[in-house]
């Protein structure tokens, strides 16, 4: 960690901890144990270790992205994971070429191993969808093109 | 705050499918604004929880990478006539959360 970073997230905490005392937040919404430095980090492999305990994972083709070749638009990159594994436990998402990576995780419990949503790509790149099934982790990618760039700018 | 999501959830087979529109700005942090040339504040949101009939069928956490005024959709087991709930909280403390009954 260099010098940068390390002011950024004390200043970070600090913010935290003034809206907690300052009650804006209530501890339900703190609690839910945000993994903050996960969605901070740089790379993919990173993020995907502070966010589930491992970076390293297996490639599954039982794993399907439905994703557009070609995003014209990177803000809004419609993104459909849907997996044939059993025993799914979460499905997290990352866009390999963002600032930070990491797009979102979806913990499921007794729900069917199925997630779409929106998502925002900087530029082309792939879209890593990882799912946690039976305690291990299996991915695959899908690269989109991106034409604008829906972050920074 | 008015109703900031819109649910929908339909059963079908056994298999109920959730549709879900959230209104949020979703900002990352890392925009400009074209004015002030400054940074636009990171606003976005964090958690996002489902319950259906109090049973939580996902829990997820959302960085500022997920779109503007986000959609959501996922599938759970369950028939026709539950409640489903979904709730979300921002890295500003707000929160809302709405009920609909499966279709």
């Amino acid at each position: 960690m260099n010098r940068r970073t390390l002011l950024k997230s004390s200043l970070a905490a600090s913010a935290v901890a003034v809206a907690v005392s300052a009650g804006l937040m209530t501890p339900v919404q703190v609690l839910a144990a945000y993994p903050k430095a996960a969605f901070e980090a740089k790379d993919s492999a990173t993020a995907l270790s502070s966010a589930l305990g491992s970076g390293s994972y297996e490639h599954s083709d039982g794993i399907k992205i439905k994703a557009p070749d070609i995003a014209e638009n990177g803000s809004v990159v419609p993104v459909t994971i849907s997996t044939a594994l059993a025993d799914v436990e979460s499905i997290t998402l990352l866009s390999e070429s963002n600032a930070s990576p990491l797009v979102a995780s979806f913990k499921l419990d007794g729900s069917q191993a199925y997630v779409s949503t929106r998502i925002k790509m900087g530029k082309t790149g792939n879209v890593v969808a990882v799912v946690k099934s039976a305690g291990k982790l299996f991915a695959n990618k899908k690269e989109v093109k991106v034409t604008i760039g829906g972050c920074g700018g | 705050m008015a109703k900031s999501i819109k649910l929908r959830a339909k059963s079908k087979k056994g298999i109920v499918t959730v549709k879900a529109l959230m209104n949020h700005p979703m900002e990352t942090g890392l925009r400009k604004d074209k004015k002030t040339g400054k940074l636009i504040a990171a606003h976005h949101i964090q958690q996002v929880t489902a319950k259906a009939d109090d049973k939580t069928v996902l829990d997820a956490v959302w960085g500022g990478a997920i779109s503007k005024n986000p959609y959501l959709s996922f599938k759970y087991s369950g028939g026709k006539g539950g409640s489903i709930t979904l709730f979300w909280a921002d890295n500003k403390g707000k929160s809302d959360s709405v009920m609909g009954k499966v279709k």
